[in-house]
């Protein structure tokens, strides 16, 4: 099993999917972010999926997790890069990602986290 | 590739598996990007039913051709418990396995053809295929 | 029966090979046809009675090829139709002449069913040739009508014209999404002020491209919905939910350019303020 790096960024954790995710990598990852945002008190976290070719229910579910989990631990979660392809995709399988922010790079993603915090103090 | 393919799927890296293979035969049969990933996405779908409900099974990857247009079928068995409800099993939102229960809906409405035949304690076999536009 | 079946097809074999200078110099007036053309084809179809399997793939590749090469020319796929049927007419004369017995007569039903089943293949041929066709530039129709144009920085928009079936949305759609990663612009605008209606399947299409963009962390607003389209949606009992709809591509415009913080104020010289902030 493959595990995905996570990078920290000040107060913001950056995890960038480059591969081909399992199953078991999935639930890794929800793991080892939790922990992560524990330890270095994260206030923000970014997905980046510009790698991801496809995104199932299972990954969608991830990413919702992900977003509520972290949420509760006080860091905000914003997903970005997702292809059109895959997001075409998502919304014929019936998966909203309801509640997960997104933007559509990296950049982007970086600048709402800064909005969002700006927003709320 | 030409022909079929048959891969078996006992574990989660199987799936990964899967998917790979899918892609190439998706590519190679000249599907558009977003069908392909929408055939990618149901195989993976497919593929975790027959190994988490099923306890494993495999898939058999076929080239179909109908006129001009070429197509993309795959045919998941696996000899687990069998759905005893169908209709309830293709409604969103209906789970045993602790998902979000969009796998079997959910990948009918990303293929063309879908076809279900399951019988209670003999297994499921799901057939799926996906055309070229 | 079939004995004599057989021995009534051997007989017009037999004559076909006999007459074979005179039935193609005939056939080549009735069809009015270059006769070297015919001459081919005639020798292939002898080829393959010759071998009496009813392999006829030779014979059916020099027809397709005779038939696209008429329809280029301009012949109507009857006329390439009944250039074929011509041999019938040739081979008949022969028949006809034919002093041994009534053999040759019972063989000429089964040689005549056989030619008009070739007959009928060069329609199909031409079918198909014309469907290609057809299906080629229906490919081409969707890449014309499928502009992206960029409104501002950071807004593009989609000005859609004439009926909008499934394909079609679909395309615009997929290049629309496109051009969100490409340009970098979280706001979209999809004006349907040329679209004459919505159906169900079209609606349906437009909400899930919204939804789409959503997940990949840009805003669409749809403009443009005229009165009576606004009217066969709520009919239709489409639920357009917290997606924003306006009349006018201006207002739309002015929406996105509320979102992405962009300062417009009116008058005679209309100036466009941009704050560096966004709200």
């Amino acid at each position: 099993m493959q595990r995905v790096p996570i990078l920290k960024l000040g107060d913001v954790l950056i995890v960038s999917i480059q591969i081909d995710l399992e199953d078991q990598s999935v639930l890794a990852l929800q793991e080892d972010l939790a922990d992560a945002v524990v330890q270095h008190g994260a206030k923000g976290v970014i997905i980046d999926i510009t790698a991801v070719e496809i995104v199932d229910s299972f990954i969608g579910r991830m990413l919702a997790t992900i977003a509520s989990m972290c949420g509760m631990l006080d860091a905000q979660t914003v997903v970005v890069g997702m292809r059109p392809a895959v997001a075409i995709t998502l919304v014929e399988l019936g998966l909203s990602l309801g509640g997960v922010r997104t933007a559509l790079n990296l950049e982007k993603g970086v600048a709402l986290l800064d909005h969002i915090r700006s927003a709320t103090p | 590739m030409s022909g079929e393919r048959e891969v078996v799927i006992a574990g989660s890296a199987d799936v990964v598996g899967v998917r790979q293979l899918v892609r190439s035969v998706a590519v190679e049969i000249g599907l558009s990007l977003v069908d392909q990933t929408k055939i990618v996405t149901a195989a993976s779908e497919l593929a975790r039913n027959a190994l988490v409900y099923g306890g494993g099974g495999d898939v058999r990857i076929e080239i179909v051709t109908n006129g001009p247009r070429r197509g993309l079928k795959l045919i998941f068995t696996d000899e687990g418990p069998g759905i005893p409800d169908i209709e309830q099993a293709l409604t969103d939102g209906w789970t045993t396995g602790g998902g979000m229960g969009l796998g079997l809906g959910g990948s009918r409405r990303l293929v063309d053809e879908f076809d279900l035949v399951s019988e209670p304690g003999k297994g499921t076999t799901v057939t799926v295929t996906k055309w070229s536009r | 029966m079939s004995v004599h079946a057989d021995v009534a097809r051997r007989r017009i074999e037999e004559l076909l090979r006999t007459h074979e200078e005179r039935i193609v110099r005939r056939w080549a007036e009735i069809a009015s046809a270059p006769s070297e053309e015919l001459k081919e084809l005639y020798r292939a179809l002898l080829a393959a009675l010759e071998e009496g399997k009813n392999d006829l793939a030779d014979v059916r590749g020099l027809l397709a090829e005779l038939s696209r090469s008429r329809a280029r020319a301009g012949f109507a796929p009857s006329d390439t139709a009944r250039a074929v049927f011509g041999l019938k007419e040739a081979v008949y004369e022969i028949v006809e002449a034919d002093t041994e017995g009534v053999e040759a007569a019972r063989g000429f039903v089964w040689f005549s069913r056989l030619i008009d089943d070739l007959g009928l293949f060069t329609f199909e041929t031409y079918a198909e040739a014309r469907e290609r066709i057809i299906l080629d530039q229906a490919e081409q129709l969707l890449e014309l009508s499928t502009p992206v144009v960029k409104l501002w920085e950071g807004i593009v928009a989609v000005p859609l014209v004439g009926t909008l079936d499934s394909a079609r949305t679909q395309v615009v759609m997929e290049k629309l999404l496109q051009t969100l990663v490409e340009t970098g612009a979280e706001h979209a605008v999809i004006d349907i002020t040329g679209v004459p209606a919505v159906d169900t399947q079209v609606a349906q299409h437009l909400l899930k491209t919204v939804v789409a963009a959503r997940l990949m962390g840009a805003e669409c607003v749809i403009s443009g919905i005229r009165p009576q389209i606004a009217h066969t949606i709520v009919t239709l009992g489409i639920e357009f939910g917290d997606i924003v709809t306006k009349a006018s591509l201006a207002d739309a415009l002015a929406h996105a350019f509320k979102r992405a913080g962009i300062e417009v104020s009116g008058g005679g010289n209309a100036r466009v303020v941009i704050r560096a902030e966004r709200v």
